[in-house]
C-alpha cells in the first residue's frame, strides 16, 4: 500500500467541469488524502509546516489542476514556492522528498493536435511541464507522466474522471506498471497500464 | 481686592501685548516679557507696587519649571548625565567664582567681597534658558543637554552657597546686617524644621525629607492619582497637581532645602509615571504665567536712576561678567568635547547672571557680606545681563547656528524613529497598539479609564491617563515629534474635532481614525483623516464570508466575494464622499440624496440579477475560454 495525496486546485469550481468532475469522484477511493488547496488556503495563508508534514507522510504526491497560461494557478505556485523549501525539498539537508513520486493531472483546453511542433500552440505538452518535471528531479523524485485530458472545453469529462480514481487506486495498490507507463509520453484514461486485480 | 485686580490686569495686559509681538519679530517670549516689565515700571513706581515681593512670589514658577523638566527625564537619563553634571556645572561654578573674584580683587576689593560677588555671579538663569531653549527646540540637542546640567547643577550649588555665604561675613559691617535670612521664596524660610538642631540632627531630617519625596513619588502618588481620577473632575486633578507640587516645595523649604531641586526630584521619580502626560499639562500653564510675571519683575525692577548715572561703568561690569563666564563656558565645552554649534549654544546661552543671584545679594545683606553700596550695583549687573540673554540667543540662531547647520547635517534635530500615539485604548484601539508593538514600534497610548491603564501597565504597555482629545496632553505626549496618530476613541464628535485640529496645528502627523459608522466616515473625511476605518466594516464582512461559507460556498469563493464585496461598498463611499457637507444633514443635501439613491438602485438591481455587480466582477477570474475561442486561435494559425 502506498500513501497517495491528492491536491486539487482550482481557483473558480463553480465554472469548472472537468476537474471539479475529477474531484467528485476520488471522493469514492478509500485510503487516500485529498486536499482542496483553495479551500484550505483561500487567503494564501500557507501553513508550510503543516504541508511539509503532510508531504512526508505520503509517497505519492498528486497534483491536479487545469493547465492555465501553460502553467499552474497561482495558489500552486505559491504552495510550491513556500512548502518546498531548501532544506526540506533541495539543498544541504533536503532529503524529505527523496524516493517518492510526483504526478500531475492536467486538462488542457486545446486539442491534443495544438500541442504538436506544427500545431499552434508550438510545443507539445510535456515541454510546458518541464518545470515540474525538474522540481521533481532536484527533489530526488520520480516523475511519472502526467495523466492528461486534451480538448477539456468539449470533452465529457466521465472516462476522464472515473480513469482518475482507477489511476489512484492502482498507485495506492502498486498495481500500476511504472516501467511501462515511463515509456509513455502522456497517461489517458484508456492508456493506463494498470494490472487489473 | 481693586488694587489685586489692577495690578493682574497690569501684568497681564504688558505680557499679552508684548510677547506676541517679540515673538513675531524673533526676539522670543523672555525679552518680549523683560520689556514689558520695563514698560510697566514707571506705572508700578507710580503705584507703590513691592515689585521685589512679586518677583519672590513668581520664582515658583521656576520651581514649577524644574518639576516639568524632572518629569522629562527618566531616573537613567539622569545617571547617564553625572558626569557632565559634576564634571561640567562643578568645573563651570568653581572657575567663574575663581575668576570674577580675582577680577573684584583687581578692582581694589577685599577677597571676601570678591568671592562672595563670584558665587552670585557664577549662577545663570534657569528661568531665561529652559524657557528660550524649549521654545526653540533646542533641549534634546548636545548643546542643550549640557546646558541643563549645568543649570542643574547650580541650582543644587545654591544650597552649599548659602551655608558658605556666612563665613564670608565682613567684621566691620556686622552691625549695619539686619542678620538672620533675606526675604527668600526659593530658598530658605522664616518657618523651619531645623532650626536649632545639631548638624547631624539637622542631616537626618534633610536624608529623610529627600526619601520621602521619592518614596512618596514612587508609591503613594499612583493610589492617589488613581482615586482622584476616578472622580473625572478635571479641576481637581489640576487641583492635585498643585497641592504635590507646592507641598514638596514647603516640605524643602521646611528642612532648608532648595524647593527646585525637591520637585526636580520629584519629577525624575514620576517620569516613568502613568499620569506624567496629565501632570505636565496640568502644570505647565502655571509655570508659564508665574515665569511670565517673574521675567517682567525682572525688568521692572531695574533702577533706572542708578543706571542712568553710572550707565557706563555698569553696564561694561556686565559685559565683562559675561564676557568671562561665556569664556570658561566655551574652555569647558572645548574639555567636555562639545561639538561647535553646541559649544557656542552652551557659552552664550549661560553667560548671563541669573534670579537665584537676587535670592544670594539679598542673603549676603543680610549675613554682611556686601556693602550697601554694592548690592544694587550688582543688582543692575544681574539684570542687565539678563536682558542682554535674548539677543545672544538671537546671535546663536542668526550667525552660529546657520554656519554648522551647513557644515554637517545635524541629527539632533531629526524627528524621532516611529513614534505612534494611540489615543483611547478599548477594544479598537488596544488591538491596534498590540500590532504595532509587535512590529517593534514605539508608542504611546493616552486613556482615560484608571482601571484600563493598571491593567495596561502590568503587561509593560507605555500608557498615559488622559482625555486623549485635549489638546495640551497630546502636545505633552509628543504629537509635534509623533510620525503617526491613531485615533480610536469612542466619541466620534470628539474623534472628528480631535481629527480637525491635529490636521490643522500638525499637518505633517498621518492620522488614522476609527469610525462608527457612514456619516462619521465622512465627517472624518472633511476633517482631514488620511485613513478612515469603520469600527465594524472588517468584522461584518468576515461574518458575511463565514456565511457564504456555511452555506456551501467554495471558501476560495466566498473570500473573493467578500472582497469583491467590499471594494464595491468602498466604492460607493468614495464617490459619496466629496457631496457630504457635514454641516448638513444628509437629508437636506440634495446632490448626496439623488447620488445615494441612485448607487442604492444599481445595487438592488444587480442582486435582482443574480449576484449582483459585485459578484459579476468577482467572476471575471478564471472563466475558460469557450470552444469557439480555440476554433479562432486554431483558424489564425492556420
Amino acid at each position: 500500500m502506498a500513501r497517495i495525496i491528492q491536491y486539487f486546485a482550482h481557483p473558480g469550481v463553480s465554472a469548472s467541469r472537468i476537474n471539479a468532475a475529477l474531484w467528485r469522484t476520488t471522493e469514492g477511493v478509500d485510503g487516500i488524502t485529498r486536499v482542496d488547496l483553495y479551500a484550505a488556503y483561500p487567503r494564501y495563508d500557507i501553513d508550510i509546516d503543516a504541508e511539509q508534514q503532510r508531504l512526508r507522510d505520503h509517497d505519492v504526491i498528486v497534483l491536479q489542476f487545469p493547465l492555465f497560461w501553460y502553467s499552474c494557478p497561482a495558489l500552486v505556485k505559491e504552495w510550491i514556492d513556500l512548502v518546498w523549501e531548501h532544506g526540506f525539498a533541495y539543498g544541504q539537508g533536503g532529503t524529505a522528498l527523496r524516493g517518492k513520486t510526483l504526478l500531475l493531472a492536467i486538462s488542457a483546453g486545446g486539442p491534443q493536435d495544438a500541442y504538436r511542433p506544427d500545431g499552434y500552440q508550438h510545443h507539445d505538452l510535456r515541454s510546458f511541464l518541464t518545470p515540474f518535471e525538474q522540481t521533481a528531479r532536484l527533489s530526488g523524485m520520480d516523475f511519472l507522466p502526467p495523466y492528461v485530458l486534451y480538448g477539456a472545453l468539449r470533452a465529457d469529462p466521465a472516462a476522464h474522471a472515473t480513469g482518475f480514481a482507477r489511476l489512484l487506486a492502482a498507485l495506492r495498490d502498486d498495481r500500476l506498471d511504472r516501467d511501462a507507463a515511463m515509456g509513455l509520453p502522456i497517461l489517458t484514461h484508456d492508456t493506463l497500464p494498470i494490472a487489473e486485480a | 481686592m481693586s488694587e489685586f485686580l489692577l495690578l493682574a490686569f497690569l501684568f497681564l495686559v504688558g505680557g499679552v501685548v508684548a510677547v506676541p509681538i517679540a515673538t513675531r519679530l524673533g526676539l522670543g517670549s523672555v525679552l518680549g516679557y523683560l520689556l514689558a516689565g520695563i514698560a510697566l515700571s514707571p506705572l508700578l513706581a507710580l503705584l507703590h507696587v513691592d515689585v521685589i515681593a512679586i518677583q519672590h512670589f513668581a520664582e515658583f514658577g521656576v520651581v514649577m519649571m524644574l518639576f516639568l523638566v524632572g518629569l522629562e527625564l527618566q531616573p537613567q537619563t539622569l545617571w547617564a548625565m553625572r558626569a557632565r553634571l559634576l564634571g561640567l556645572g562643578g568645573l563651570q561654578v568653581v572657575l567663574t567664582t575663581a575668576l570674577l573674584a580675582a577680577g573684584m580683587l583687581a578692582l581694589g576689593q577685599d577677597w571676601r567681597i570678591g568671592v562672595a560677588v563670584g558665587l552670585i555671579l557664577s549662577l545663570s538663569s534657569t528661568a531665561i534658558v529652559l524657557q528660550t531653549l524649549s521654545e526653540k527646540g533646542l533641549m534634546r540637542s548636545d548643546g542643550g543637554q549640557a546646558s541643563f546640567s549645568v543649570l542643574l547643577f547650580q541650582d543644587i550649588a545654591v544650597i552649599p552657597m548659602l551655608a558658605l555665604i556666612p563665613l564670608l561675613a565682613l567684621p566691620d559691617l556686622a552691625g549695619h546686617g539686619a542678620g538672620g535670612h533675606g526675604g527668600d521664596a526659593a530658598h530658605g524660610s522664616s518657618l523651619s524644621l531645623v532650626e536649632g538642631l545639631a548638624g547631624w540632627q539637622v542631616a537626618l531630617v534633610t536624608v529623610t525629607a529627600i526619601g520621602l519625596v521619592i518614596a512618596g513619588g514612587m508609591f503613594l502618588t499612583r493610589p492617589a492619582f488613581r482615586f482622584i481620577a476616578a472622580a473625572r473632575l478635571r479641576e481637581i486633578f489640576v487641583a492635585t497637581a498643585l497641592l504635590f507640587v507646592i507641598g514638596i516645595a514647603l516640605l524643602m523649604t521646611l528642612v532648608g532645602l532648595s524647593p527646585a531641586l525637591g520637585t526636580f526630584l520629584a519629577g525624575v521619580v514620576l517620569a516613568n509615571s502613568e499620569y506624567r502626560h496629565e501632570l505636565e499639562s496640568d502644570i505647565d500653564p502655571f509655570r508659564g504665567l508665574l515665569l511670565g510675571l517673574f521675567f517682567m519683575t525682572v525688568g521692572a525692577s531695574i533702577d533706572f536712576g542708578l543706571l542712568a548715572a553710572e550707565t557706563l561703568p555698569i553696564l561694561g561690569l556686565a559685559l565683562a561678567v559675561m564676557a568671562i563666564k561665556g569664556g570658561v563656558l566655551l574652555l569647558l565645552a572645548r574639555i567636555f568635547r562639545l561639538r561647535g554649534g553646541d559649544a557656542w549654544l552652551l557659552g552664550l546661552g549661560l553667560a548671563q547672571a541669573g534670579e537665584f543671584g537676587f535670592v544670594l545679594i539679598a542673603f549676603a545683606i543680610g549675613a554682611a557680606v556686601l556693602p550697601p553700596d554694592i548690592a544694587p550695583r550688582l543688582t543692575l549687573v544681574v539684570t542687565l545681563s539678563m536682558l542682554l540673554t535674548p539677543a545672544l540667543f538671537i546671535a546663536y540662531d542668526r550667525l552660529i547656528r546657520p554656519r554648522f547647520d551647513r557644515e554637517e547635517p545635524r541629527e539632533a534635530d531629526a524627528p524621532e524613529p516611529g513614534h505612534v500615539i494611540i489615543a483611547g485604548h478599548g477594544r479598537f484601539g488596544g488591538i491596534v497598539n498590540r500590532m504595532l508593538l509587535a512590529a517593534g514600534h514605539e508608542t504611546t497610548v493616552l486613556d482615560h479609564s484608571a482601571a484600563q491603564l493598571d491593567l495596561l501597565r502590568a503587561f509593560g504597555v507605555r500608557a498615559f491617563y488622559g482625555d486623549a482629545t485635549r489638546a495640551d496632553l497630546l502636545e505633552a505626549a509628543g504629537i509635534a515629534e509623533a510620525r503617526l496618530l491613531v485615533v480610536a476613541i469612542d466619541d466620534p464628535a470628539q474623534a472628528t474635532a480631535l481629527v480637525r485640529r491635529i490636521r490643522h496645528e500638525h499637518p505633517r502627523v498621518h492620522i488614522v481614525a476609527r469610525a462608527r459608522d457612514r456619516r462619521h466616515v465622512y465627517e472624518l473625511y472633511a476633517a482631514g483623516a488620511h485613513d478612515i476605518i469603520r469600527e465594524t466594516f472588517d468584522s461584518s464582512v468576515r461574518a458575511g464570508r463565514s456565511a457564504y461559507e456555511a452555506l456551501g460556498m467554495h471558501p476560495f469563493e466566498a473570500e473573493r466575494l467578500a472582497r469583491a464585496f467590499t471594494t464595491d461598498d468602498r466604492r460607493a463611499l468614495a464617490e459619496l464622499a466629496p457631496l457630504f457637507d457635514p454641516d448638513l444633514p444628509e437629508q437636506q443635501n440634495p446632490a448626496y440624496r439623488a447620488r445615494a439613491r441612485e448607487l442604492m438602485e444599481a445595487q438592488t438591481e444587480a442582486l435582482r440579477h443574480r449576484g449582483g455587480s459585485f459578484r459579476e466582477r468577482s467572476e471575471r477570474g478564471w472563466t475558460p475560454p469557450t470552444p469557439r475561442d480555440q476554433d479562432i486561435a486554431a483558424e489564425s494559425e492556420g
